[in-house]
């Protein structure tokens, strides 16, 4: 296998970034109330890790060190309005349906992660699979879980009725607690499966949790070498 | 007048942050292990929402609507409150050592912490004015703190639990915990004042 595919393979299944590794969990939560609204959530966030991968792995080395992660998030906001204003022209119902969670994805910690992680580190094209991995497990990710709770919650699946008609839809679980208690419910399978994810580690503190964290640490780390030096 | 007040109970109840809209569960699903440290990171988060909400709808108003450079409110915001937030926290240092030592270390935390610029969007949206913003964005920050003080209340008495089947320790007993919590505060939905 090349270091190619290698990428896809690592961002789809060794390191998923919902299953495994449990990054950018508001949207996971939010838009998955039916399997095509978490494609598309998955898709936009797709688009936005590959471009953003790629500008950043390009730019990598005329950034200075300290202002790596403003410079990251402007560009990575750029590239979500882009995305924003393309989805509101063309897909108007995906525009309506995912809402605000559509300019949320720059603050989606699986974006900063990758680009801190990988792309500040790694050649463009590599990145760029890296992103399309990333993106990839994240897309299957959301659909699967917009899948199962438009099933059970509504009784159909990509709108179309599956459920026979004497099933009587459980609707909580496409409300707000419903996200909770599906999500609650796959983790302790996986954990009775004993697969190996982060979410305990991310429970326990800052440490475990999204590179959004790590660039709250980042900032106050920068403050202390201010201090540091003024010392 | 009762407008306003609906709004404030609208966006800490009825719409709570984070049981209804999932922003914010990074710091609700990690910081919440102890009620103090709750309450702290509480009370930090309403002092920044409500700041940046104004700040925002006055960067708005005032310079992005003017020279018709709506589409940039991401990008515009996201900058803004992490300045923000750095300014903050070094006005507080000077002028108020006392809260700087109780909220500091949360400060920079919240920078990124998506409730922050999900209120500030979600106000442009809803066409609010500056005190309207204010009191939304005080309102949504109000019930983080609430629903985050809860959480930590109740993962205090559940976490030692034997009963707790061993795959649900953790992550999903937290999950489960905050699905209840969910369902109790979906009652807020019929309140009318």
């Amino acid at each position: 296998m090349n270091k190619y595919t290698e990428r896809i393979r690592n961002g789809v299944i060794t390191e998923n970034p919902t299953f495994i590794m449990m990054l950018g969990m508001c949207p996971t939560f939010a838009v998955t109330t039916s399997a095509i609204n978490g494609f598309g959530m998955g898709v936009s966030t797709l688009v936005v890790l590959i471009l953003a991968n790629w500008l950043i792995s390009l730019v990598r080395k005329l950034i200075p060190d300290q202002v790596r992660l403003p410079a990251y998030i402007v560009i990575v906001a750029s590239l979500v309005t882009v995305v924003q204003l393309l989805i509101q022209a063309y897909i108007p119902f995906l525009y309506d349906a995912l809402g605000i969670y559509i300019p949320l994805i720059v603050v989606n910690c699986i974006i900063l992660g990758r680009a801190e992680a990988y792309a500040s580190k790694n050649p463009p094209v590599l990145s760029i699979f890296d992103g399309l991995g990333m993106g990839l497990g994240f897309t299957i990710a959301l659909t699967l879980i917009g899948l199962v709770r438009e099933l059970l919650g509504s009784g159909t699946a990509f709108g179309v009725q599956i459920m026979p008609a004497f099933y009587q839809p459980i609707g909580i679980i496409v409300k707000a607690p419903g996200a909770f208690l599906v999500l609650a419910i796959i983790i302790a399978i996986m954990n009775g499966a004993q697969v190996q994810t982060h979410a305990n580690e991310k429970v326990e503190g800052c440490d475990g949790c999204c590179a959004t964290c790590a660039q709250g640490c980042a900032l106050s780390g920068a403050e202390k070498e201010k201090e540091g030096e003024r010392v | 007048m009762t407008s306003l007040l609906m709004i404030v109970l609208t966006a800490a109840l009825i719409n709570n942050v984070v049981l209804n809209q999932f922003l914010g569960l990074c710091s609700f699903l990690g910081v919440s292990k102890q009620t103090e440290t709750a309450a702290s990171l509480g009370g930090a988060v309403i002092f920044v929402i409500t700041i940046a909400s104004g700040v925002a709808n006055l960067l708005f108003t005032f310079v992005l609507e003017p020279l018709e450079l709506e589409y940039l409110q991401t990008i515009v915001f996201i900058l803004v409150i992490a300045a923000l937030v750095q300014v903050v926290e070094m006005f507080l240092k000077k002028s108020a050592p006392a809260l700087h030592k109780a909220l500091g270390i949360y400060l920079p935390l919240i920078t990124t912490n998506c409730a922050v610029l999900g209120v500030a969007l979600t106000n442009v949206t809803n066409e609010y004015g500056f005190f309207e913003s204010i009191l939304a964005g005080f309102g949504t920050a109000a019930g983080y703190t609430i629903a985050i003080v809860l959480m930590a209340g109740i993962r205090e008495r559940v976490e030692d639990n034997e009963d707790i089947p061993e795959c649900f320790k953790g992550a999903p007993i937290v999950l489960l915990i905050a699905a209840l919590m969910a369902i109790a505060f979906a009652g807020f939905a019929n309140l009318n004042v």
